[in-house]
């Protein structure tokens, strides 16, 4: 019975990934639309719209570090086109450069989770925010 | 057979005063007279690093693969149809720049596409564009490009097919498609609107990457600002007139946060070449980024060529 408990879980996990596997383009894209959903709260409260809270803050930089930790995974070789992504072929002929910067973002992006206050927030995502020109200078191409 | 004989004398009396012609029309004095430079006040500084960032004179200019902007020692590969421009060194270095120069080169350069030397520039270099500004502003410009350092060393040749490769050509090309005045004021619109067109029109080039061209390089002007291929190749450029699917229904001021922060009105970020023109924009004062978008919202809705479909899966 447990056996039984434990292979089916296997198996589902095995399904999950290749799921998540299958369709590596839908999963970058909606990965970047939470970072886009994030921004468009950081960019409230940086303006002085929505009120600075620390639980925000936090959440904001949460959803980036995730997104940055997961995208690199998600450009295998048979990834280059299909869908409506706007991967450029520099993510494949650099992949070096393309970890460094979601790296760099990630450090970035953890410092807005730290700001005490309004100030300190801008701050932070003015900072975290420049990698998103930059990266996507290089790294994406809109067709 | 005495026939023949004038007939061909004719033809080929015919073809030399046809080149005569394209020879005399494409003389660059000709096509493309120097502007009235007159006397000028003593250059204003401010200005002119105002209107280097909205021209975004680095972009192409600046040395690659090192991180100081002003550093202006050129050598940048600029691909296109006819083959590959190399952006000259325009630091103020005497041998290598711009540094021997007065301001009546700087101007002709800018304003009529015309070097020292008395030959065509190619319109890889968009004095297109950069034509509407005057000679005081090109002057306050030429002044602030003087402040920076000498880079030593010149760009690679360009490398182009025949007869692209022959400069007199441009002169034809000039002939059809450039107009050489600076930018006039239209006195029934607001002085904000006129700074607005002035930027997009002038320094800031806009037209020159977010129109589509013609087959012989130059923008189609039915379709202005309406999008079209990259021209270098590479991708896309959206159309940036009012139609309901380019900036139709975005506001001024989203439209002022982009020039100011890359962030669309979806909070998608703007990449590709245009996160250069935005690190430009950027610098500019938020009542320029304010002028320049109410310019464009009163653009009209002109729909552009068809954008490819995006690629099958392979
Ligand atoms: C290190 C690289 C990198 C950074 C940093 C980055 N992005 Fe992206 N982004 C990408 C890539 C690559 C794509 C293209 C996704 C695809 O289609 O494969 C993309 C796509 C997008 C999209 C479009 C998603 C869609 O609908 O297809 C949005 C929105 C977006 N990014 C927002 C942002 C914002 C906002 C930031 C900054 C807070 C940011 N990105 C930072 C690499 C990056
Ligand atoms: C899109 C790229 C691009 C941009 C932007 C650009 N240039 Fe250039 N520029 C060129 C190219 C290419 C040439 C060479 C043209 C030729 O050889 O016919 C050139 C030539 C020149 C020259 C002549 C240099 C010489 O040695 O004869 C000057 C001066 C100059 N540019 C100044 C500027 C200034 C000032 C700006 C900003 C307001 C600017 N350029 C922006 C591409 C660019
Ligand atoms: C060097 C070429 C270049 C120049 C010059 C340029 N653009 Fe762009 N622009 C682009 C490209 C490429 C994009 C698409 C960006 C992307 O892939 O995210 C773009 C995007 C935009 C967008 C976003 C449109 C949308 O639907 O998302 C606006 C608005 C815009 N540009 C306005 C301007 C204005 C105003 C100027 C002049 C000050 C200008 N651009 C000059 C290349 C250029």
């Amino acid at each position: 019975m447990i056996r039984t408990i434990a292979v089916a879980a296997v198996l589902g996990l095995g399904i999950t990934a290749v799921l998540a596997q299958s369709d590596p383009i839908t999963e970058r894209r909606n990965t970047m639309k939470a970072v886009g959903a994030g921004s468009r709260d950081g960019a409230a409260i940086a303006k002085g719209e929505a009120p600075f809270e620390a639980a925000k803050a936090q959440a904001i930089a949460k959803a980036y570090v995730d997104a940055a930790k997961k995208m690199p995974g998600l450009y295998p070789d048979s990834s280059k086109t299909g869908g409506e992504t706007t991967a450029a072929p520099k993510i494949w002929e650099d992949q070096a450069g393309f970890k460094a910067a979601f790296a760099k973002f990630e450090t970035d992006a953890a410092a807005i989770g730290t700001a005490a206050d309004v100030a300190g927030f801008r701050t932070a995502f003015g900072n975290a925010t420049k990698n998103c020109g930059s990266c996507h200078e290089v790294y994406r191409i809109k067709k | 057979m005495l026939r023949l004989r004038r007939l061909l004398v004719t033809l080929v009396l015919l073809a030399a005063v046809a080149f005569g012609g394209f020879y005399v029309l494409t003389d660059p004095r000709i096509v493309s007279p120097s502007p009235e430079i007159g006397t000028l006040p003593a250059p204003d500084l401010e200005n002119g690093k105002l209107l280097f960032a909205a021209g975004g004179c680095a972009s192409c200019h600046a040395t690659p693969n090192q991180d100081d902007k002003l550093r202006l020692g050129g050598g940048l590969a600029l691909g296109s149809p006819f083959g590959t421009f190399h952006a000259p060194n325009i630091s103020p270095h005497t041998r290598d720049g711009i540094g021997n120069w007065g301001v009546k080169d700087f101007v002709d350069a800018m304003a009529a596409g015309v070097s020292p030397a008395g030959q065509h520039y190619y319109p890889a270099f968009p004095y297109t564009s950069y034509r509407l500004m005057p000679p005081k502003a090109l002057a306050d410009l030429f002044a602030y490009i003087r402040t920076l350092s000498p880079v030593e060393g010149r760009a690679a040749d360009h490398v182009l097919a025949f007869p692209f490769n022959i400069r007199r050509v441009v002169g034809g090309w000039k002939l059809l498609f450039f107009e050489g005045a600076s930018f006039k004021p239209d006195p029934t619109k607001s002085e904000e609107w006129n700074r607005g067109a002035y930027l997009v029109n002038g320094p800031g080039h806009c037209a020159e990457c977010h129109s589509d061209r013609n087959a012989l390089g130059a923008i189609v002007q039915a379709t202005r600002l309406a999008g079209g291929p990259d021209p270098e190749g590479r991708g896309w450029v959206p159309n940036i007139t009012q139609a309901p699917d380019a900036l139709g229904k975005w506001s001024k001021e989203e439209i002022a946060e982009l020039l100011k922060t890359g962030f669309t009105p979806s909070f998608d970020s703007v990449g590709g070449t245009m996160a250069a023109v935005v690190r430009n924009t950027a610098q500019l004062p938020e009542a320029d980024r304010l002028a320049m978008a109410e310019y464009l919202k009163s653009l009209p809705a002109v729909q552009g060529p068809a954008r490819p479909a995006a690629r099958a899966a392979n």
